[in-house]
């Protein structure tokens, strides 16, 4: 090694190849960053980009077979031959890793506070058994769970998933390390407690004085928290520099790309997204040249036969940009906002009539699950109320969205609405007839009219079947001829984008964005006037996503559908519904147009939910104020007197002595306040909160 | 862990040269038989049961024996140009007799391995698809019958057995062997029941019946198919020990089992009395399930050699 490296990590010419039968996969290939102390550098990539390699490549976590070339310097040594002994030594007092996954991470029979005292004893052997459990409760403290010293004695069973990823990072922090590696520590996690858990984050960072490095899909988490970011694509760092750089003057075209295809909570539903065509390279055999190539809309001969190295932006050594054509575009001759064609909207002539009429309404609707114990003699010992009470309904050609936590019941309302059955309470009513009143023939031909597309596109087509038979299978239930049916299943392929003569090829041949095509198409095949859309686009990559979500709204345009649209991402359902219901423990605290509940949300939830999405945009994400929800998500098991929401209500502290009473003695009922329907008693002072958290 | 989520699996499109590229839609069957078309072991295995089954039914035109001749002159004679397979203590022709036997054991495994398994498919997913009092009443119904030693059931029913023909035999053996297999269907059917495609289906107002033929079948078909092919050395077995035993193929029937039964005392002294039908038998089921494979890796896409 012939230079010192004056940096607390530096990564040079990082390479990592995986050999496999089939020839070998390079994963990463000639990556290059540093971090300084105290930095927050965060490394943002789609799946496959090398990411979450290369950091573990850092921890020395690699699997034996895996083959790694380059250097890395931890304060200015190099960690690769070192020997398992010194690694062990250095990993936790020196670099400690958050996984994304808090369950799989912890051992499960072992107590949250003997984990940590057992990292702590690692490291000072000097420690008495007593001490160390003093200092897992007090970093359990830091951390920010409620009751340590109780809670020191719990097992990760017992933990709720964000309380997981706190202990995690609580041991992260034990022997205060000098770098800790976040690699997607937020992704299975909810937005609330995703903005939870990057608090904590920043909190440990600051106590530490560590340097983190947060490896991400989102680039919004990024955002708001990072110094400087990198962009990983295809094994490589394709562009580099601080936030404000990256997000406010990108040069990579996958980068302007990337940020243009997000829907942003901030700016979504006025512009149409920017799709990013494609799918990324197979690492196993990449073509020469730029592995962006064969998506970027500006790419030119040169670009298919050199790869281009990341090479600085006007002599700044920290902002750099792998693209051939980095000084048109950061010099303006290629203006970064026309680089991708925006797609056109739906032409008018080809738009559908709807009639404005109620295609679907649901009123008080209730499913309560019972829990039983015992096995022989079941006895029942409370209910899960995963249906409180629902109502609302949807006009023809509109979209609801409908919008919760994981747990808040979103998902048993509609399989509630899909099994066109008797509810256990309240009232289902499709095209202005009442479901529970319908023979079993009606039954079914109403089926013909109400779709489902599920999240996972993979889980949802049978791998067994040709995508011809699963498209045609809606058809064979209404006994459509075999002449129809394959030239329905063609007309349908059409219309989402499928090339027909790819009918009979089965779903593992096909990419994420195709296989969700698939399940669209096969919800459309029936010509349905309502589509249940579960989550149609979270399990697809960024930018894949956009591409999907602008095929619903020209769909909905052109066949003049009505969407029921179920998602947890914020930003995607502002871009797609025209009017919005928030979900939380069974109940829609409130619902209303799509503006005003993103502009002038009236719940306190509504608010919270907002401001703990990150937006894309760093200037945005510093000045906005963040209500940062106290605690997990109740059970539903739970029987809260009153308003479920105050165990959690940030509002609710802020309320005097009645104003609390009425909170806890009286269930709100949905009432109008400025043009959404709120169920909350103290709207009216919503911004109470405002004034609250701009106090410091 | 998180790592393995990196690695890129090879595309499986672009690693799929015999992806069929018509305009026309194919239907499934002839792409299944396309495929299957495409693998070299179901060719050998095919050929090799081929050649055993056409042996069985044309084996004894050349020869000068029939099973039930006894040659005097050539009492317990080793391989000659007379007795290819040379005979047994009282002159019977043992080329004669293998042929004979293999077709009895033969027509019994390929019937009761795959009458096993489509028992025990159709039995498992219903449990498993159903649910409720169904489910328990067939779970009940397979506990008692695997706690049921179904030998001494067999010596028991041996006297009704010997009075009809062997035919009965086959339903006898099926009868007893699809339990562990329904229960592993079973179980595998009520992880596809929640499954959104099979939720999909449902959705769609499609009947239990067809969502079980058309779904949850196929998706443990893999399973199935091992099970008939074990099924059919299996069944070969079980047969075998009735027999040895007496409770089987009764005289003047021959089964290989009956041959191997007779046979095994003297395969130190005289093996071509056990050898030849113990070499048909190995023969017979590496055939069946190299074909089984085959057939497995051409109905699931995902598996074997698609996959790498």
């Amino acid at each position: 090694m012939n230079s010192q490296s004056n940096h607390l990590l530096e990564v040079r010419d990082l390479s990592v190849t995986f050999p496999q039968p089939g020839g070998s996969v390079t994963a990463v290939r000639g990556v290059n960053y540093h971090v300084d102390k105290g930095e927050f550098l965060g490394i943002v990539g789609e799946s496959g980009s090398g990411k979450s390699v290369s950091s573990l490549a850092v921890m020395g976590l690699l699997p034996s077979s895996a083959q790694i070339s380059g250097d890395i310097l931890f304060e200015g040594r190099s960690l690769l031959g070192r020997s398992d002994r010194e690694l062990s030594k250095l990993r936790g007092e020196g670099i400690s890793i958050i996984f994304q996954d808090p369950l799989s991470a912890l051992t499960p029979v072992y107590t949250i506070g003997a984990q940590i005292a057992e990292a702590l004893q690692l490291h000072d052997r000097a420690l008495s058994k007593l001490a160390a459990n003093a200092r897992a409760v007090e970093l359990l403290k830091i951390v920010g769970i409620p009751n340590p010293e109780r809670r020191a004695q719990s097992f990760p069973h017992e933990f709720s998933g964000g309380m997981r990823q706190r202990a995690m990072i609580a041991i992260a922090i034990a022997n205060n390390p000098r770098l800790i590696i976040a690699d997607e520590p937020t992704t299975a996690l909810d937005v609330t407690i995703q903005a939870q858990i990057l608090e904590v984050l920043q909190k440990a960072k600051d106590l530490t004085g560590a340097a983190v490095v947060l490896i991400t899909h989102d680039l919004g988490v990024v955002a708001g928290n990072a110094d400087r970011i990198a962009v990983m694509y295809a094994g490589r760092i394709v562009e580099t520099g601080t936030v404000d750089q990256v997000f406010h003057a990108p040069t990579m075209p996958y980068t302007i790309g990337l940020l243009r295809s997000m829907p942003n909570l901030a700016t979504a539903g006025h512009t149409r997204l920017v799709p990013l065509e494609g799918r990324p390279p197979q690492l196993s055999n990449l073509a020469p040249g730029c592995p962006f190539a064969p998506r970027c809309p500006v790419a030119i001969d040169a670009c298919r036969t050199t790869e281009p190295p990341l090479t600085s932006i006007d002599g700044n050594p920290l902002n750099a940009s792998a693209c051939l054509r980095v000084e048109e575009i950061s010099g303006g001759a290629l203006n970064r906002a026309a680089l991708y064609p925006v797609p056109a909207p739906i032409a008018l002539e080809e738009r559908a009539e709807v009639a404005p009429k109620t295609v679907l309404a649901v009123d008080q609707l209730v499913r309560h699950f019972p829990l039983t114990k015992g096995s022989v003699f079941k006895h029942s010992i409370g209910k899960v109320r995963a249906v409180d009470g629902v109502s609302f309904d949807i006009k023809s050609g509109q979209t609801l969205g409908l919008v919760g936590e994981s747990g808040c019941g979103k998902s048993t309302t509609i399989m509630e609405i899909l099994e066109l059955a008797k509810p256990q309470s309240g009232q289902v009513t499709v095209n202005g007839r009442d479901v529970s009143t319908m023979s079993a023939k009606e039954r079914r031909t109403l089926r013909q009219d109400i779709q489902v597309v599920f999240q996972d596109p993979m889980a949802s087509l049978d791998p067994r079947l040709p995508i011809q038979d699963i498209i045609a299978e809606p058809l064979t239930v209404h006994a459509v001829p075999a002449r129809e049916r394959s030239r329905r299943v063609r007309d349908v392929m059409e219309l989402v984008g499928l090339d027909p003569s790819m009918a009979s090829r089965y779903p593992h041949e096909f990419s994420g964005g195709q296989r969700q095509r698939i399940g669209i198409a096969r919800a459309l095949v029936t010509d349905p006037k309502i589509v249940v859309l579960d989550e149609p686009v979270s399990a697809l990559d960024v930018s894949i996503q956009a591409g999907v979500i602008n095929l619903l709204e020209d769909l909905q345009e052109k066949l003049g559908l009505s969407y029921l649209f179920v998602a947890h991402d914020l930003a995607v359902v502002r871009q797609i519904a025209d009017n919005v219901a928030v979900m939380y423990l069974g109940r829609i605290v409130e619902s209303g147009p799509s503006s005003e509940i993103f502009d002038h949300p009236q719940h306190p939830y509504t608010r919270a939910l907002l401001s703990a999405v990150p937006v894309p945009d760093p200037t945005l994400e510093r000045s906005r104020q963040r209500i940062i929800l106290q605690g997990e998500l109740p059970s539903p098991t739970e029987d809260i007197a009153g308003c479920n929401f105050r165990t959690r209500c940030p509002l609710y502290q802020l309320m005097d002595q009645d104003g609390q009473e009425q909170c806890r003695t009286l269930d709100p009922a949905r009432r109008q306040v400025q043009g959404s329907s709120v169920a909350c008693h103290h709207s009216e002072h919503i911004d109470l909160m405002t004034l609250a958290t701009s106090q410091p | 862990m998180s790592m393995l989520d990196e690695i890129p699996v090879a595309d499986p499109a672009a690693g799929n040269p015999e992806v069929i590229q018509s305009p026309k839609p194919v239907s499934r069957f002839r792409l299944v038989l396309s495929r299957l078309r495409s693998t070299p072991r179901f060719w050998v295995g095919i050929i090799g049961l081929g050649t055993i089954v056409l042996w069985a039914i044309f084996g004894l035109a050349p020869n000068a024996w029939n099973a039930s001749d006894l040659d005097t002159f050539n009492m317990g004679s080793s391989p000659t140009a007379l007795h290819w397979f040379g005979t047994s203590d009282i002159g019977e022709d043992i080329y004669a007799q293998t042929i004979v036997g293999l077709r009895k054991s033969l027509i019994i495994g390929l019937l009761v391995g795959p009458l096993a398994a489509i028992i025990a498919g159709v039995v498992g997913a219903v449990a498993g698809y159903v649910g409720g009092w169904w489910d328990k009443a067939i779970v009940w119904v397979i506990d008692l019958l695997l706690v049921l030693p179904s030998l001494f059931l067999f010596i028991l029913l041996s006297p009704i057995f010997k009075s009809l023909s062997w035919v009965a035999l086959i339903f006898l053996l099926a009868g007893f062997g699809w339990m562990i297999m329904a229960r592993v269907i079973r179980a595998q059917t009520k992880s596809l029941r929640e499954r959104d495609f099979i939720k999909a289906a449902r959705f769609m107002g499609v009947d239990t019946w067809t969502i079980i033929r058309r779904h949850v079948l196929p998706n443990v078909s893999s399973l199935l198919i091992i099970d008939a092919t074990l099924g059919v050395g299996g069944a070969i077995l079980s047969e075998t020990t009735l027999s040895f035993f007496g409770f089987g193929i009764q005289a003047p029937d021959v089964s290989l089992g009956t041959l191997l039964a007779s046979g095994q005392s003297a395969a130190a002294t005289r093996p071509w009395l056990f050898v030849f039908p113990a070499a048909i038998l190995v023969f017979t089921v590496l055939s069946a399930s190299l074909v089984g494979d085959a057939l497995r890796d051409a109905v699931d896409p995902t598996s074997g050699v698609n996959r790498e």
